[in-house]
């Protein structure tokens, strides 16, 4: 669920901007204004000058952008497509529009897709399958996004410890492999001692050399879900559109009793002491060495606000080899627009290699299609950030994996979430816990 | 002649009332009967809403999740109501019978004026277990860090004790203003006859505060048991659930989830159990009553 930047949820402020759209829409095919909605306030610029762009090319259709954060957006947009009054094109993720597909509120773009020719072997390799369904289509891929660790460069190097260290790093649930000697080391408690030390004091930790997330729904895309995956699971029989979770899978409960063994030796937080701020600002403060981080957030880490030097490295490589989450946007078109050609138009335009070359130039996220990540890459490479590592795990053969796309997402998001909490929290132990969700989770589907 | 007269008075009083009564309608009333009719729908906010009987009831009654966030919910209020009452009594009562400063009793009010998403955020900085003041503090003295908002066994006294901050003052200077209301020389009075100031609080102000306390707790009851926006700032039900409180479950179900005939059948539940616990509250301390008469 934290799939984007939502801090800034006070951010409501450009929904002014929609107000004046009815007077351009008189139907009128040469003089049409389109609406369209996305939450990222980083990516605006970007879709800004692909609007332009657009608006050059076809200059009958004028692009009115609204942006609004996250927790708004979706409930705004769910609103506005109940009173019947909704965008013509928004921006779509992956746990909150399968409800829209069901209820018939996306267009099926796949007769414009086969006349236009769209070529979708462009994109990341399985993204464009990622919003089917039944032989219908329901949006063009527009960006990606993977995982990696990020880690604090001067803590790290304080305690001995080279880049080089980090970049095969291994990993399984019984003893953690060279990811958990790293952890060890990069902890540090209040006498300067670190975790491999036997003086080392678990009760009055300083630095602690990982930091977990545990808001992290039923996908553990910050975390738990990369490390599981690598140990061997899969969330449920088929993506997307599976109807059979698998969370009471041994592999997973073990990923997460391994977490609460890092706990238990001190070199993660307890839950009941966790912060309640998010983890780029304890790391930023300086409180962990090392955590997972999605590529959205390179801004974030590398940008001229970071507080600290940050680096990426590999996630670490468990038994069934390396893994990462994948995951990505599209464009949706409502069913209920006046102008499905001129929609059609800018979608195919937002899916095409002028826009998200254009997007990859800015270096905020990596576009869809592959030439324009390279755009992405040099972009960051101009400033000094290197990001290439994100790169090299979405192009790595069967080194991804996509993230459960099914209905009743958020439902069993809470569910899963819930559950992995009260295990770590010691309340159950994580089979049981894991089992009842996964029972509750599948019930949904009866 | 004067019966004439209370007719022609109850009519104008009836053409006053009419922008709130028309307020009312539109805001509450038909809202309100919209939600009970969308209880017994399978409405998603997409699509047309289907009648489906009582089975959201039937759904609501068998919900693990649901009767937890209630029992959330109850521990809640008995903590905030709690510690909120006796607070604003012991402040109340030390306005009226020691100071009658202007400057307290505004600098009271203060943290009332906060807006309650900034009281949550305030307050979620200053108890955050690894960056918070207030465990820099307990961590220089040696107590360790405390999980306030994090522990399952801490976070909901931690929410209430926020709300307390945030509201005492204000239910103190309600109590306050019905302290007024009691005669000064049944004080002067219980003093000659050589009573304490105890003795006097538990014999003469909190017997003729009844009427007002009342209606304080029955107010603060209902606000109690709406608490939602410190709980959506801070821990957003976290951890695993031990401060979902019920309106989150409602907000969940409806605009995460989308569940609005499930959503609004929860609402009407609890719309049910605050008319019931009025009712019996006003009962029992007979409100409408003063021993002053």
């Amino acid at each position: 669920m934290i799939r984007r930047t939502r801090a800034a949820a006070v951010l409501l402020s450009l929904a002014v901007l929609t107000g004046c759209s009815a007077t351009a829409d008189s139907g009128d095919k040469d003089n049409v204004t389109l609406d369209y909605w996305l939450w990222d306030d980083n990516q605006k610029a970007s879709y800004q000058a692909c609007a332009d762009a657009f608006t050059a090319a076809n200059p009958g259709i004028r692009i009115q952008i609204t942006q609004s954060a996250w927790d708004q957006y979706w409930q705004n947009l769910t609103t506005q497509l109940a009173s019947g009054d909704a965008p013509d094109v928004w921006t779509n993720q992956g746990s909150y529009y399968p409800q829209f597909v069901t209820s018939g509120q996306i267009l099926d773009i796949e007769p414009f897709v086969t006349a236009d020719k769209v070529d979708l072997t462009q994109y990341q390799a399985g993204l464009a399958d990622l919003f089917t369904k039944d032989g219908k289509r329901y949006g063009l891929p527009k960006d990606w996004d993977t995982m990696a660790l990020v880690y604090n460069v001067d803590h790290l190097a304080k305690q001995g410890i080279k880049p080089a260290d980090l970049a095969d790093l291994t990993w399984n649930p019984s003893d953690g492999g060279t990811f958990e000697k790293l952890i060890a080391k990069a902890t540090v408690d209040a006498n300067g001692k670190n975790g491999l030390d036997p003086a080392f004091d678990k009760t009055k930790v300083k630095v602690y050399g990982y930091l977990p997330e545990w808001a992290d729904g039923s996908q553990g895309q910050n975390g738990w879900g990369n490390l599981a995956a690598s140990n061997g699971f899969t969330y449920l029989d088929k993506n997307p559109w599976g109807t059979q979770y698998k969370y009471d899978d041994p592999a997973l409960a073990a990923t997460i009793d391994w977490y609460k063994s890092l706990i238990a030796k001190g070199y993660s937080p307890a839950l009941d002491k966790n912060s309640t701020l998010s983890r780029d600002t304890l790391m930023g403060a300086g409180k962990g060495a090392i955590s997972f981080a999605g590529s959205w957030t390179i801004n974030t880490y590398l940008g001229d606000d970071a507080k600290a030097a940050f680096a990426f490295a590999p996630v670490p490589a468990g038994p069934q080899g390396r893994k990462t989450a994948i995951n990505g946007l599209s464009d949706a078109i409502w069913a209920g627009t006046e102008h499905k050609d001129a929609a059609w138009k800018w979608v195919k335009f937002l899916g095409s290699a002028d826009c998200q070359n254009i997007v990859g130039g800015n270096g905020v996220v990596f576009p869809a299609i592959q030439g324009a990540g390279e755009k992405a890459l040099a972009a960051h490479k101009a400033k000094n950030r290197d990001v290439q590592v994100f790169v090299d795990e979405a192009k790595a053969a069967d080194g991804t994996f996509f993230l459960p796309i099914t209905e009743h997402g958020n439902e069993i998001s809470q569910t899963v979430q819930d559950a992995i909490q009260s295990a770590v929290l010691g309340q159950t132990d994580s089979a049981t816990a894991l089992k009842k969700a996964n029972d509750q989770v599948n019930a949904l589907f009866k | 002649m004067s019966s004439t007269k209370r007719r022609d008075d109850r009519r104008a009083a009836w053409w006053f009332l009419v922008p709130v009564l028309a307020g009312f309608a539109v805001f509450y009333g038909y809202p309100a009967i919209r939600g009970a009719w969308y209880s017994v729908t399978d409405y998603t906010m997409l699509g047309t809403p289907a009648f489906v009987g009582a089975d959201n009831y039937d759904k609501l009654v068998h919900d693990s999740q649901f009767w937890r966030s209630l029992l959330v919910t109850v521990w809640y209020v008995v903590l905030n109501i709690g510690s909120q009452t006796v607070l604003a009594l012991l402040v109340a009562a030390l306005m009226h019978r020691l100071t009658r400063s202007v400057v307290l009793r505004a600098t009271l009010l203060l943290p009332w004026l906060v807006p309650n998403v900034t009281v949550g955020l305030l307050w979620m900085w200053l108890l955050d277990t690894n960056l918070g003041f207030v465990n820099h503090l307990l961590t220089t003295l040696g107590i360790g860090p405390v999980g306030f908002l994090t522990d399952a066994a801490l976070a909901m006294p931690s929410i209430a004790a926020i709300n307390t901050w945030a509201y005492a003052g204000y239910t103190a200077l309600l109590l306050y203003a019905g302290m007024l209301q009691i005669p000064q020389y049944l004080y002067e009075g219980a003093s000659i006859d050589g009573a304490g100031e105890w003795r006097m609080f538990r014999s003469i102000t909190l017997p003729l505060l009844r009427p007002v306390l009342a209606l304080v707790l029955v107010v603060s009851l209902i606000g109690s048991f709406q608490i939602f926006d410190t709980i959506a700032v801070t821990t957003q039900g976290d951890p695993a659930g031990a401060t979902r409180v019920l309106y989150y479950f409602i907000y969940q179900q409806a605009f995460s989830y989308f569940q609005m005939g499930y959503a609004s059948a929860a609402a009407v539940f609890l719309a049910l159990i605050l008319g019931v616990l009025t009712a019996v509250q006003m009962r029992l301390l007979r409100a409408s009553t003063s021993d002053l008469a």
